[in-house]
């Protein structure tokens, strides 16, 4: 062993190995020098080169402004551009197909079903959420799309006609039209006829009624008021946008307190109308894709 | 201890000039072996795109093709889809412990007989020899000045290398797509750019690995040399000097002298053939080191002289640290232990690793159903007060033929279920059809009635039923209730 103390100082060269060390040494150990091979620190070189040849090529310096735009006047943001003109343009071929076919025939065909719901999915994800939730599941006073009752219809017509003109949608020439009148504080109902009404229509979906309720009174009231819109067996209508009542589906909330608010102050929900919003070709696939989530008729 | 005294008075080069290595020709048992194993690995690289396989119309007819674009790997009778690639990882996992059992076995195995890296060096040699001659001539060609012939000389290397290696390059794209198509393609300027990008690379590489990087790969770049000293130990067989034998080195008159002396004198005679022969230019008599890739051309060209000079050949040969260091000191070498408790671990991994992937294999599944319950909304209240949640179906049909799959649900009684798009059957089974080697995702619609439904979830079950092979898949799910 030898003993670095006593090595001299001209000794830059291992015993054992023979070859010589780095000079460095820590607690007597040595560290031999092995050299890199020269290619690497040509490679190394080139590496900067390549830096100099990108910073020309590419965008890379910036200015007070803006930046150095390269050689061919590259941007990754041009690049996505094209590409997302590429993709509208495949999506426009695919949309060829539901231009002109019918409603009825994007449901019968697979190929053109699929790209009809793919495109309403989108769509619906765009401009519909914001009021019927993410998949069309609806909130107090906006409808669930996802069930089998419809306030003005199911059917995949219905559903166009809905989407392009409107609800209570004043601008369009088209929308739907109707109103839940406000019995109670336009004075046509008084307060304990609005209550003797609310009970009877309960009973007829089979919700409880208040105790003690006077069904009779109410019936005598419905008929009187109600029956025109919402049928005599309440059944609804969907020409002037009346409810059903007898179900288990309640736009506006199945509690007692809710059905008052609706007979006293009266309903006329919003949706505004997508024709002048929207393509055809997008309305179609809407269609089909809001006929889709489950109540289609 | 002062700082003058540890550093140098003039700093070492921290770079050093790669030498360059002249291996000379050699014939013998291992060259041959070598000779046997380049023409097999480059007969398969090369030609394994062309061998066909028959699928079907519906897919390629290519025995081995990664299709990218249609997101398949095929391997003869074996199709993998993208979520099957943990056979990758059971291949790597073999591949490494196989590389183990190789090293605990018989040393650098892969270094010096199968690794792409020597394989096509040890190619580029032939090459090179064939057209400048063997190690003196170049020598001599590279030492002199810029003559016409030596233009020639190294154009003609240089032409061919670039020749083999864009061979490479060409063999490599058609693993990627249906070979004869694509070599037409090629021919005519129709293939796509990223196959002449690829040809590109590969002969780049190609061509600077084998042709001007050589050994440095070994020395430098490659890994394996450091784990391979971590891994071996003194029973595993290496190329090796037998310097019990070697020593003391002397030439054939100094040997007769040193005996006449009463001197003990080695065999070796200090030819320094085995230095002549390296492809990496080492010294095999230093010992097991990181430069040696253990090619065994240094054992050719040992048993070439020792057989000119009369004596027993394997001065050099595949032997284990042990034996040699036993018959240093005089005693009888220890048998050679190919079964040791590191071997038996390796090949118990590799058993197990390869049975599990070949089970794995055997039960592969033809049809798959993954199903995703609708979350928005989690259930739905009908008008009559029944419920309904949604499923989305992925039936996965990994045949080569259109299948109808028939779908039923184990359920309440008083179920009912729809799918979006299907044809309803007579018993009021919905039935989609799967198009061949594909994946179709269908709505599914499952109605309870009340009572049934109860809250707040219960297990349902959805099978898909292939009706054309009689192939079931069953997935349990959750139906929602308020």
């Amino acid at each position: 062993m030898t003993n670095p103390t006593q090595t001299a100082p001209e000794s830059d060269i291992d015993v054992v190995t023979g070859r010589s060390t780095t000079g460095h040494s820590w607690d007597g150990i040595r560290e031999l020098n092995t050299p890199l091979p020269r290619w690497w620190l040509w490679t190394f070189y080139a590496t900067i080169l390549w830096a100099v040849g990108y910073w020309l090529v590419y965008p890379a310096w910036p200015l007070i402004s803006s930046h150095t735009t390269g050689l061919f006047g590259y941007s990754s943001r041009a690049a996505v551009a094209l590409e997302v003109q590429a993709l509208e343009q495949r999506r426009d071929q695919q949309a060829a197909g539901l231009r002109t076919a019918s409603l009825e025939e994007i449901k019968a065909s697979p190929d053109l079903l699929r790209v009809a719901l793919a495109r309403g999915k989108a769509s619906f994800a765009e401009n519909c959420v914001g009021c019927h939730g993410q998949g069309g599941t609806g909130a107090p006073s906006y409808p669930n799309l996802t069930d089998d009752d419809w306030v003005w219809g199911g059917a995949l017509k219905d559903i166009q006609a809905t989407i392009q003109n409107g609800i209570r949608w004043t601008q369009n020439a088209d929308t739907r039209m109707g109103e839940m009148l406000a019995f109670g504080r336009l004075g046509m109902l008084k307060k304990e006829e609005v209550e003797q009404v609310v009970d009877f229509v309960r009973s007829l979906a089979k919700l409880e009624p208040a105790k003690g309720a006077n069904l009779p009174a109410g019936k005598t009231v419905y008929d009187a008021n109600c029956a025109a819109c919402h049928g005599e067996a309440g059944k609804g209508n969907r020409e002037v946008g009346a409810p059903d009542l007898t179900d288990a589906i309640w736009l506006y909330g199945s509690s007692r307190e809710a059905m008052i608010e609706s007979v006293h102050n009266g309903r006329a929900g919003i949706m505004p109308a997508w024709a002048s919003r929207l393509d055809p070709v997008t309305i179609k696939a809407l269609t089909v894709y809001v006929h889709s989530l489950g109540g289609g008729q | 201890m002062t700082a003058q005294d540890t550093i140098p008075d003039e700093d070492g080069p921290l770079y050093a000039a790669a030498e360059k290595v002249y291996p000379q020709r050699v014939k013998g048992r291992f060259r041959r072996i070598k000779w046997a194993l380049l023409a097999f690995c480059l007969g398969i690289y090369y030609f394994l795109p062309f061998v066909r396989w028959d699928r079907g119309p519906a897919l390629p007819d290519q025995a081995v093709l990664v299709d990218f674009e249609r997101r398949r790997f095929y391997f003869f009778f074996i199709e993998l889809w993208p979520q099957e690639v943990y056979y990758l990882t059971g291949l790597l996992i073999l591949a490494a412990i196989a590389l183990f059992l190789m090293n605990a076995i018989a040393g650098r195995i892969w270094c010096g007989y199968l690794c792409p890296q020597t394989v096509w060096t040890d190619l580029f040699f032939a090459v090179e020899r064939l057209i400048e001659g063997d190690r003196r001539d170049r020598i001599k060609l590279d030492a002199q000045g810029w003559t016409a012939s030596k233009v020639a000389l190294k154009g003609m290397k240089h032409f061919v290398w670039l020749m083999i290696a864009w061979w490479t390059g060409g063999a490599w794209v058609l693993y990627f797509s249906d070979a004869p198509t694509l070599v037409k393609d090629l021919a005519t300027f129709q293939a796509p750019f990223s196959a002449y990008l690829w040809i590109g690379i590969l002969t780049a590489t190609t061509y600077v690995f084998a042709g001007h990087m050589r050994e440095q790969v070994c020395l430098y770049m490659c890994p394996w040399p450091r784990i391979q000293a971590a891994l071996t130990d003194s029973d595993a067989l290496n190329v090796t000097y037998r310097f019990d034998r070697g020593e003391p080195r002397a030439s054939v008159k100094q040997a007769a002298q040193l005996k006449a002396a009463g001197q003990p004198a080695g065999d070796c005679v200090e030819c320094k053939q085995c230095i002549a022969v390296c492809p990496t230019g080492i010294d095999i008599r230093d010992g097991t080191q990181l430069g040696c890739i253990q090619c065994g051309l240094c054992i050719d060209a040992c048993d070439d002289i020792m057989g000119k000079l009369g004596r027993p050949t394997g001065l050099i040969g595949y032997d284990t640290l042990k034996a040699v260091e036993a018959r240093a000191c005089g005693t009888s070498p220890p048998s050679l232990r190919i079964i040791r408790p590191r071997t038996l671990l390796y090949a118990a991994i590799i058993a197990f690793v390869g049975g599990a992937m070949m089970y794995q294999l055997a039960t592969r599944a033809f049809l798959n159903l993954a199903v995703v319950h609708e979350r928005t909304p989690l259930f739905t209240t009908l008008k009559d007060g029944s419920i309904r949640n949604a499923y989305t179906l992925r039936i996965a049909n990994k045949r080569s033929e259109e299948r109808p799959v028939a779908i039923t649900l184990d359920a309440p009684m008083g179920t009912t279920w729809e799918v979006v798009g299907a044809q309803q059957t007579a018993d009021w089974r919905p039935i989609v059809v799967v198009p061949p080697d594909s994946t179709l995702d269908v709505k599914l619609f499952v109605t309870m009635p009340q009572p049934q439904a109860k809250g707040p979830s219960q297990m349902i079950q959805i099978k898909a039923a292939d009706l054309s092979f009689g192939e079931n898949a069953i997935v349990k799910d959750n139906f929602f209730a308020p």
